[in-house]
């Protein structure tokens, strides 16, 4: 264990690690535009429907990816993993953009009505659409300038609001199903076992208070 | 049970004989797509087919920009949860999926019940080829040259006793073959069901091809329903038994989800579903939305058998 926690930052880990978290937006972006205006095939038959999911997914699976730096940085001791909690973060914010982005401009084509009708009654849209805003203002408020106008405390409290919408995001996913739902169970199982690993931590942390008190 | 015809639909009409046959206009539309044919074979003269039937006023509701989905788009883009939930599934899933021999029984509430070996089943009923309009409840469509039998035809052959209502339609129940019922996904075997009057009313048809050739697996061979003013869950596929009934049959998408998937399912854009608009469909292949209309373009010819009805409540 030891000589796991001595393990430093990889030289250039930070530049490759946006790269990485590019690619699928990039490969969206690239896919569709082929798929829309050439008639490729990136994205099969239908390439809204198909990129508008694709995006919803990525969105899911770096807000999981943020949710795991922590237990990650703890259990292993690397302590340098924790600026990049940040990075991944943003990255889903900017992919929940681009998910809206298809849904909104590609699916819907900015028909008012419908964007309205979907917003007012349709619990997925509501539900899916409560999560963006809290990625919004959590990106709105990431910066080290606010984190300070704020106050730790504060910062912390609104930041935990992550936790909703993980679950919102996952509830939306299942939403959104037809009728099977097996892959919104996967990624449902994923944020049960985050949550259930903080929800240890809280335990373990009250209880020498509970015991004093 | 009302059993008539549209009163502006002749069977003559129906069948897209003259299509064939009327060489001035098959030249006009071969000549026209002539240009066309080096980079697709195959395809264009199909969608000269279609023109020729629109020209004609040939009552398969076509639009005039309709045009046939290419080959890849019909086969590769499947709701046929039998072989997998994504749409990509039954292509790549159904490839070894036999299809001889293969029996369709016919019967319930009918003078002739029998039991036909696929080539017997479609032996007596003259072939044909039409091309219609598919709207998917998911608020996607296409546009399918099919080849196949009208419905109405073999509905007539078994002679419905005068208590028959209705149509029952099921698919083949093998898990060994059709790895998707072993997933309990959906209660199987797939059921689908009509009304007499719809069931025999010209535009249903029986498919057995998919342009000009064997229809493939994936599309619901060798034998699948399409009742092209309702929604594609209705066109029942890989059909083994056909039975008349004297009540309205389950289905199984209004078995499963009763809220959203109704017995009708007549295209509607009146009525959402619970979940999504259904004023605008995708047409795969185009970017630009389009309306989606009432009986899916049908309503002349259909819209009469549901005069009176509230299609708010029977959705």
């Amino acid at each position: 264990m030891a000589r796991l926690g001595a393990f430093r930052e990889p030289p250039g880990f930070g530049p490759v690690l946006f790269v990485v978290l590019s690619l699928p937006g990039v490969l969206a972006i690239a896919g569709t535009l082929s798929d829309i205006l050439a008639g490729t095939r990136w994205f099969g038959a239908d390439p809204v429907k198909e990129v508008e999911h694709y995006l919803g997914r990525w969105t899911l699976r770096l807000v999981l990816a943020s949710l795991c730096v922590t237990p990650l940085r703890k259990l292993t001791g690397w302590s340098w993993l924790a600026k990049y909690r940040r990075t991944v973060g943003l990255f889903a914010f900017a992919y929940v953009t681009l998910h809206w982005i298809a849904y909104a401009l590609l699916d819907v084509q900015l028909d008012w009505a419908t964007l309205v009708t979907d917003l007012l009654d349709r619990p997925y849209i509501y539900l899916g659409m409560a999560a963006l805003l809290i990625l919004g203002a959590l990106a709105a408020t990431s910066t080290k300038g606010m984190m300070r106008r704020m106050g730790g405390r504060n910062w912390s409290r609104l930041h935990s609001l992550i936790y909703v919408a993980a679950v919102l995001g996952v509830v939306h996913f299942a939403m959104a199903q037809k009728k099977d739902i097996t892959a919104p169970l996967e990624y449902g199982a994923v944020l049960a076992v985050l949550l259930g690993w903080r929800l240890v931590q809280w335990v373990r942390q009250r209880r020498p208070t509970l015991a004093a008190s | 049970m009302l059993i008539r015809r549209a009163p502006d639909l002749k069977s003559s009409e129906i069948t897209p004989e003259h299509l064939y046959w009327n060489r001035r206009e098959w030249i006009a539309a071969a000549t026209a797509a002539a240009g066309a044919l080096v980079l697709a074979p195959g395809v264009r003269p199909l969608a000269a087919l279609a023109q020729g039937q629109q020209r004609l006023g040939m009552p398969f509701g076509l639009q005039p920009d309709d045009k046939p989905n290419s080959y890849e788009d019909i086969t590769e883009y499947n709701n046929f949860y039998e072989f997998g939930v994504d749409k990509g599934d039954p292509a790549a899933r159904s490839k070894g999926f036999r299809t001889a021999p293969w029996t369709v029984r016919v019967e319930g509430l009918v003078k002739a019940p029998a039991s036909y070996h696929l080539e017997d089943f479609l032996k007596p009923h003259r072939i044909e080829d039409r091309i219609y309009r598919h709207r998917c409840v998911e608020a996607w469509s296409m546009v399918m040259p099919w080849r196949g039998i009208s419905l109405a035809d073999v509905i007539k052959r078994a002679e419905p006793t005068s208590q028959a209502g209705f149509v029952e339609f099921t698919t083949l129940y093998d898990p060994q073959r059709m790895p998707g019922q072993k997933s309990r996904v959906l209660d199987w075997p797939y059921v689908e069901g009509l009304r007499l009057d719809e069931a025999l009313h010209p535009l249903a048809f029986l498919v057995t091809g998919l342009y000009g050739k064997d229809l493939p697996n994936q599309n619901g061979a060798p034998l699948r329903l399409h009742v092209p003013w309702k929604y594609g869950f209705k066109s029942i596929k890989s059909v083994v038994r056909i039975r008349l009934l004297d009540k309205q049959p389950r289905n199984t998408w209004n078995v499963a989800a009763p809220g959203e998937y109704g017995f009708y399912a007549n295209v509607n854009p009146g009525v959402d579903h619970p979940r999504w608009s259904q004023a605008t469909e995708r047409r795969i292949g185009e970017f630009r939305r389009r309306k989606t209309l009432m009986f899916n373009g049908y309503a002349e010819q259909v819209g009469s058998m549901y005069a009176g009805m509230d299609l708010n409540k029977n959705y």
